[in-house]
């Protein structure tokens, strides 16, 4: 077993194209969920949105990649709207049924549209407008050291997807601290208090509602220009419940929460799962079968979500006073 | 969940670690060694009154070179090995039948992870003009027919969603594995312990019952209720379940789609407009039984009216000498036994797979928010609506978009009637 390498591949993940697109809709739900307490279920909602605005801005129409940017921050902020302004008046359990509801309407949708390229999505060179940015020559072949090292295309994208992580979470931590964010927070403690206070609690919701859709929609379209593809079947509601896990591991409401919950959760996934391929391939592992790996993987998700929600629900950086987590 | 101040004791953990080793060590035993991992494609050649074309040449082809072949046999179908995630060409041989084939002889199939059918049709297509997808009579009654069928599965696992939110608040979202552990339970009994469905289905209700509803309320929602969780922690606490369920029976069944060993290539019967198999039949008359009992249970019995007045006030029912905790055990252990009939009602009418609750669980939803949340008259109305919902919007709605049409009439509802269809004003808080 080759434990520099299953390492150096997990360190990789970590820090890698996957790990920075949940890692933007995850602040986006920390928005939401940890400083506003909204339970949106169907942040993978605005992740398609994000997604299919560049992919079918630039396959479909032939326009290019930064106008399908625009697009997507505006379907974006639409959605919030459509999502928000019914149901925001709703109890806590009713939004999270109907912003699922919501996000399983939008896939199926995109999946019986043609123009959206049906059950098989928009491929195409949906990046190509920013790789053609690529500041790194042509004639590096990869950059890094040993096995721990990225092709010049994956070495610009994660560059770019960790300056977009740094300014959307300075600008979250810059709002959080304004008298802005200490009304969102006051309104995730005691609605009814803050609103006898005078200050509108529904436009502040639909506001933390828009800025964490809108972050959603961003990793969408990263995606969708890091793969040069986009898939319906990618948008199910576990990619959701990821983000629960990866921002509960992390710390909820802290601004460093999803960063840290990103990294470690997919550090975790990818040392797994290396670790058992290795394990069955040199034959020290002789209980499973290569195809029962992917399963662990995701059981140990589902067991990891569950204790880390009974035993620690403030994560790794949280404040449990802060986070009681409790009904509506 | 009601808040004290006792943690979660080492005997906890003992407990949980030892269910968790006997349950896997259960499975373990049971679960033969090998599944096959491919899926079955079901050709079917009919002419326009459905009768059966039997002898029709039938050709898959496919990405890396796979190619299969097929005759129909008596009942005009020819069952074709095809590999799974992959999109396979079906081509019927013009040449093999005597009439011309309506919408074209070559269809392209997606297959994803579950069995697929293809209908090929004869005759001169005329009539509604465009063939199958004109509305008419026979169409509509046939839809009709499957949305109600739909609906006794739907309401067999939300009127349990009902009730355990009704009582403990909490919104499961892991609601939907009681299905498929129910499926499966019954699966294992059927093909690895070699019992007949009729009496595999039995024991299997009352295990899962026992197992998944008492066991599971007993292991899990019981000490996180004497811990004080609150309900949204709760509601991720059942997000991780389900996910864990899920993929665990992935581990031991894989992925591929299942069927019962009795009843499922069972040909459908005539009724005059509509074809239906006499398992549906059945199945939905044992489930109007059930139903039926379960409402007059709650109705009459000691039990019942203290489960709905937990439902009503928990804390109430609770000074008045109701046996809270019992009360709840009651409800996981009907709850699941429930979802059990519905998962194996659903295997016999589809297959049995490890999405099959989750690919329900909003329609539960949907059904238990339009009736309204926690009432029980309300799981079932709601439930019909969305059952026939979901059918009939094929008639408008391209087939994909039905669960969205479902999903999107509950979200109208909440818009208009927040409270749900029966639920009362003051329970939306």
């Amino acid at each position: 077993m080759d434990f520099g390498f299953i390492l150096s591949q997990s360190i990789t993940q970590a820090i890698g194209v996957t790990a920075i697109i949940y890692c933007i809709a995850a602040i986006g739900l920390n928005v939401q969920f940890g400083y506003g307490g909204l339970l949106n279920f169907g942040q993978v909602g605005f992740v398609a949105i994000g997604a299919y605005s560049v992919g079918a801005t630039v396959v479909k129409v032939g326009s290019s990649l930064w106008l399908g940017i625009i697009i997507g921050i505006l379907l974006g902020i639409a959605l919030a709207l459509l999502l928000g302004i019914p149901t925001l008046r709703l109890r806590a359990d009713y939004l999270a049924i109907v912003t699922i509801a919501a996000s399983e309407i939008i896939r199926f949708a995109s999946k019986s549209i043609d123009f959206l390229g049906g059950a098989q999505g928009v491929t195409g060179p949906i990046g190509a407008d920013f790789y053609a940015l690529n500041p790194f020559p042509e004639s590096v072949d990869r950059i890094g050291f040993g096995d721990f090292s990225f092709t010049r295309i994956d070495m610009w994208l994660v560059i770019t997807g960790w300056a977009i992580i740094a300014l959307i979470t300075l600008l979250t931590w810059a709002l959080m601290r304004s008298p802005w964010g200490r009304v969102v927070k006051g309104i995730r403690e005691d609605e009814d208090a803050v609103r006898s206070l005078g200050k509108n609690t529904y436009l502040f919701k639909l506001q933390v509602l828009i800025l964490g859709g809108v972050f959603g929609s961003l990793a969408g379209m990263y995606s969708a220009v890091a793969k040069g593809a986009v898939q319906p079947d990618g948008f199910v509601p576990d990619f959701t419940f990821f983000l629960y896990v990866m921002l509960i591991l992390g710390g909820t409401a802290r601004v460093m929460g999803p960063l840290l919950g990103a990294a470690i959760f997919w550090f975790l996934l990818v040392f797994v799962e290396q670790t058992l391929k290795e394990g069955v391939s040199s034959g020290v592992i002789s209980f499973i079968t290569t195809t029962q790996i992917g399963p662990i993987r995701f059981i140990l998700v589902g067991v990891g979500l569950m204790l880390l929600m009974i035993f620690r629900p403030q994560g790794i950086l949280g404040d449990r006073k802060e986070l009681m987590l409790d009904a509506r | 969940m009601h808040r004290s101040t006792s943690g979660f004791s080492p005997r906890w953990l003992l407990r949980l670690a030892i269910a968790g080793l006997l349950g896997i060590g259960i499975t373990l035993g049971l679960a033969p060694a090998a599944w096959a991992e491919d899926l079955n494609l079901t050709v079917r050649v009919q002419d326009e009154e459905r009768n059966a074309i039997p002898d029709a040449a039938i050709t898959v082809e496919g990405d890396d070179g796979y190619s299969a072949a097929g005759v129909t046999d008596g009942e005009g179908i020819a069952l074709i090995p095809v590999p799974a995630n992959s999109i396979v060409t079906v081509t019927l041989d013009e040449a093999t039948v005597t009439q011309p084939v309506i919408e074209g002889n070559v269809r392209e199939v997606s297959i994803l992870s579950r069995d697929k059918t293809v209908i090929f049709r004869l005759g001169e297509g005329g009539g509604g003009g465009d063939g199958g997808s004109s509305i008419t009579m026979e169409r509509v009654l046939q839809l009709l027919f499957g949305g109600i069928v739909l609906s006794f599965i739907i309401a067999l696992a939300s009127l349990g969603l009902s009730l355990i939110f009704g009582t403990t608040g909490l919104t499961n979202f892991s609601h939907g594995e009681l299905l498929t552990l129910g499926a499966f339970t019954a699966l294992v009994l059927n093909t690895a312990g070699g019992l007949n469905i009729i009496i595999a289905a039995p024991i299997a209700i009352i295990l899962s019952a026992a197992l998944w509803g008492w066991g599971q309320n007993q292991v899990l929602w019981k000490p996180l209720r004497r811990k004080g969780t609150g309900l949204i922690a709760a509601m991720i606490v059942s997000i991780g379940l389900a996910i864990t369920v899920r993929y665990l029976i992935v581990f031991f069944f894989g992925g591929a789609p299942k069927s019962f060993e009795q009843f499922a290539g069972q040909p459908p019967i005539d009724l005059g407009p509509i074809f239906v198999t006499p398992k549906e039949l059945i199945l939905s008359g044992i489930a109007i039984v059930v139903l039926i009992a379960t409402v007059w249970w709650l109705k009459v019995s000691r039990l019942g009216k203290a489960t709905r007045a937990v439902s009503d006030n928990p804390a109430l029912a609770s000074s008045s000498g109701v046996n809270v905790e019992l009360v709840i055990s009651a409800v996981w252990i009907l709850g699941a036994g429930l979802a059990a009939y519905a998962g194996v009602f659903l295997g016999l009418t589809q297959n049995v797979v490890w999405t099959m609750g989750q690919y329900l669980l909003l329609t539960f939803f949907a059904a238990v928010v339009l009736g309204g949340l926690g009432t029980i008259g309300g799981a079932i109305v709601g439930s019909f609506v969305v059952g026939i919902t979901v059918q009939l919007s094929t008639l408008l709605v391209p087939t994909e978009l039905k669960t969205a049409a479902a999903l999107f009439l509950m979200i109208i509802l909440l818009l208009i009637r927040p409270q749900g269809l029966l639920g009362r004003r003051e329970r939306v808080g």
